[in-house]
């Protein structure tokens, strides 16, 4: 029971992970496209600012509920996926910084510099978290003793791959989005006309992708096992349609909040369809990690299920707070003010 | 190289890199909502220029932190992952909790503080910062204690093939845990004081800003001269304490062979592992290390010799590291209190200022001293008696390690460099103007 409990913990908070840091990971590897001067760039830096780093510590918690519930697996996926996981470390090392160091020098080149690197600090690792969960479903190769028989490439299968740019048009789409809400003029007007393209480009992968799952993996086992399971697709898919709905209405937060339920969806989709297992082995089902065969003892789970139930909404709360604390569209005259890096 | 031995440099590397940016922003936090306490209680303008004069050089800091940090928890899982099985249930909980009690609120809240200037009244725009402050100051208690638990575990037991949660409690207030939480803390606080006292000494001596670095000076020598003087103190018991728990890291720090009682301390020697003993040996105090140990000059002090050769930790770094870090904790109680005493005339004291100017890299010199005796005095163990880091490290290719040390090494040169650079053209730029004159 408590194993499960903490399966479900562990599914949502990478997906709460997904959710927030989707939406700067996509309008970070937007920003060449929809912001063409300097001061339109200083914007996009500034929708993002408040919240980027208050986003990134869902994936420093997400990372250490998997070592403290699941130690087994934190230990096989992380050392496992060594070369992946290095790269998306070091493309969020260059993007953190860009946001402090960007303005400190009036020289375009020096600009220049780190928004390549928060472009490709954004884009690295939405593919990479794409193509690493799309392998998760599948299977990886891990022997008898949990220990992972593949490389790098290993991972850039077709189905990682179709997960990976999956994984990018959401956080694309999520991006775009949350541009159109937070900006006005010629910001907002370029991410209005993109939406719709990306949208489009998102449910055609959408369809590949979940038809793929069928052929590459077991996700719908539990499924057809038990069809009232079947609900979280069909909301995820509502809410997959509902934002272009809400786009031709051009109510922008209700589109973003329908994007968020759609990550939410996809996220928990393949959760759920894994469990009980959290890394399954594609070279005999027998190895594989699930909630029971690799989390933490009892007492572990019982502290740490205490300690997510009490903060966690405190966290949630005060993050609330700040959303509604920067609820204004961000213009130039925020720029000439003092607030900012 | 070995994936093992490069795994060690490559966590080195990252641990020694994040320790040059966070000691800053534990103290300097503190400070800055000093300041800011200040300009809401007074009105006075000057302190609201203070507290965003020091804010930009927290916020550089705090940014290669962050980065720096997020690194560090994920290796323990790419390239420690024999540790991580081994031991998750008790250090995997408590660096999750870390993250959601206290980085979440500080990360979330240095955002308010950047970005809410306007949007805020003055009391909860300070609220901010002493949240921030808090919870970097909380982070760390964490972060210690689960390196606590490496140096002295307890509240255990070996089931299922590993380490597993017994008692809670035990792990969380363990008092060499608070030992050690208190001595670093001090350590950053005093790095803070000097960092703020050299800086505004800088700007002193070419006599520009002089009300303001005035103001500045005299808080960071306040802040360095209470925790240079607990330091002395603190470093003492601490001492004792490592003494009594880890008898072997205490005599690779005073390079002692032989178990005596009556144990000298050395004032400088040169330790020769090969041969089991030390070439020059130099100013002798007999019976000062039984005293600072065991609090008598009779009490027998174990040789490294009593411990097989495989349990011994390297000798010549530690011992080296632990002079360095205490010749330089007394340096900053002296330089403090001589400051303090000249404290009406420091302005017009150039010697003392360029003393001052060039005292900012010492508390850093001191730190990363103070953590190589407490890791590599460690050493051979990973968790102190019970796994040793040989058997911690994991299954990867040394390829695979050798290509990101590289690439760390030359992306953390890089990320230094810059913000070096960005610290430095700050602080020669000087405060913002005073509102309404630029």
């Amino acid at each position: 029971m408590l194993e499960t409990i903490w399966f479900l913990l562990w599914g949502v908070l990478w997906a709460v992970y997904f959710m927030l840091d989707g939406f700067d990971l996509g309008l970070g590897t937007l920003m060449p496209v929809v912001a063409r001067t300097d001061t339109e760039r200083r914007l996009v830096y500034h929708v993002m600012g408040p919240f980027w780093d208050g986003n990134e510590v869902w994936l420093i918690t997400a990372g250490g509920v998997t070592f403290a519930a699941f130690p087994t697996t934190y230990a096989t996926m992380f050392s496992g996926l060594y070369s992946a996981l290095m790269l998306i470390l070091f493309a969020l090392i260059i993007r953190g910084v860009s946001f402090a160091f960007r303005d400190e020098v009036n020289s375009p080149r020096w600009k220049c510099l780190w928004d390549t690197c928060l472009v490709v600090g954004s884009f690295l690792p939405a593919l990479l978290l794409g193509v690493a969960f799309a392998n998760i479903f599948h299977g990886l190769p891990i022997d008898q003793d949990g220990i992972y028989q593949g490389t790098l490439f290993t991972l850039l299968n077709p189905y990682g791959l179709a997960g990976g740019v999956l994984f990018v048009l959401l956080f694309l789409v999520h991006g775009a989005l949350w541009l159109a809400v937070k900006s006005s003029g010629n910001l907002h007007d370029r991410a209005a006309q993109l939406v719709p393209k990306l949208w489009a480009a998102l449910l055609v992968m959408a369809v590949i992708f979940l038809l793929a799952s069928l052929r590459a993996t077991f996700l719908y086992d539990n499924y057809f096992a038990n069809p009232a399971l079947f609900l979280i697709l069909a909301v995820t898919v509502a809410a997959l349609v509902m934002i272009r709905v809400y786009i031709a209405k051009a109510a922008w937060w209700r589109a973003w909040f329908a994007s968020c339920v759609t990550i939410v969806g996809t996220t928990l989709f393949g959760v759920v369809g894994l469990y009980p297992k959290l890394l399954p082995s594609s070279i005999d089902p027998a190895y594989s990690l699930t909630a029971f065969n690799s989390s933490s003892s009892p007492l572990t789970l019982k502290i740490m299920l205490a300690v997510a139930l009490t903060f966690v909404p405190i966290v949630i709360a005060y993050q609330a707070w700040v959303h509604h604390l920067f609820r204004h569209k961000s213009g130039e005259e925020d720029l000439e003010s003092e607030e900012g890096y | 190289m070995d994936a093992l031995m490069l795994s060690r440099l490559q966590f080195a590397v990252a641990t020694f890199f994040h320790f040059i940016f966070v000691p800053l922003t534990l103290g300097l936090s503190i400070l800055i909502a000093i300041m800011e306490t200040k300009f809401v209680r007074t009105g006075d303008e000057e302190y609201r220029r203070l507290a965003k004069f020091w804010g930009k050089i927290f916020i550089i800091n705090f940014a290669v932190g962050v980065v720096t940090g997020i690194t560090l928890e994920f290796q323990f899982g790419t390239n420690w992952s024999r540790y991580s099985r081994y031991v998750g249930d008790i250090f995997g909980s408590i660096l999750a909790i870390e993250a959601t009690l206290a980085f979440f609120l500080e990360s979330t809240f240095l955002a308010v503080w950047i970005f809410g200037w306007k949007r805020l009244s003055p009391k909860l725009h300070c609220l901010a910062i002493w949240l921030v402050a808090f919870a970097a100051n909380l982070s760390a208690l964490w972060i210690l204690m689960a390196n606590a638990w490496m140096q002295h575990p307890v509240g255990y037991t070996l089931r299922n093939g590993r380490a597993e949660l017994t008692d809670f409690l035990a792990v969380v207030t363990q008092p060499f845990g608070f030992q050690i939480y208190f001595h670093t803390l001090s350590g950053a606080y005093i790095l803070a004081g000097f960092f703020v006292m050299g800086v505004s000494a800088y700007h002193l001596l070419r006599k520009q800003h002089v009300a303001f670095f005035t103001k500045s000076l005299r808080m960071g020598l306040i802040f360095a001269l209470i925790f240079s003087l607990a330091e002395v103190v603190q470093g003492h018991i601490h001492g004792a304490e490592v003494a009594k728990i880890q008898p072997s890291k205490l005599a690779a720090m005073e390079a002692l062979w032989e178990t005596q009682a009556n144990a000298p301390q050395t004032l400088f020697l040169i330790p020769d592992e090969k041969n089991e003993r030390n070439l020059v040996e130099f100013g002798k105090i007999p019976g000062a290390l039984s005293l600072l140990a065991y609090h008598s000059t009779s009490a027998t002090v174990k040789g490294l010799k009593d411990f097989p050769k495989e349990e011994r930790p390297p000798v010549a770094l530690t011992f080296i590291a632990f002079r360095v870090m205490v010749g330089l904790g007394f340096f900053f109680a002296l330089v403090t209190v001589v400051a303090w005493l000249k404290r009406k005339k420091i302005a017009d004291s150039p010697w003392l200022l360029k003393l001052l100017l060039f005292s900012i890299p010492l508390p850093y010199i001191a730190l990363q001293a103070g953590w190589i005796v407490t890791e590599v005095g460690r050493q051979p163990w990973i968790v102190w008696g019970l796994m040793k880091t040989k058997d911690a490290v994991s299954p990867i290719a040394a390829s695979q390690v050798g290509v990101t040390l590289a690439a760390f090494i030359v992306v953390y040169a890089l990320l230094g460099a810059t913000a070096f650079y960005l610290i430095a053209k700050h602080v020669r730029r000087g405060p913002e103007p005073v509102r309404g004159e630029g």
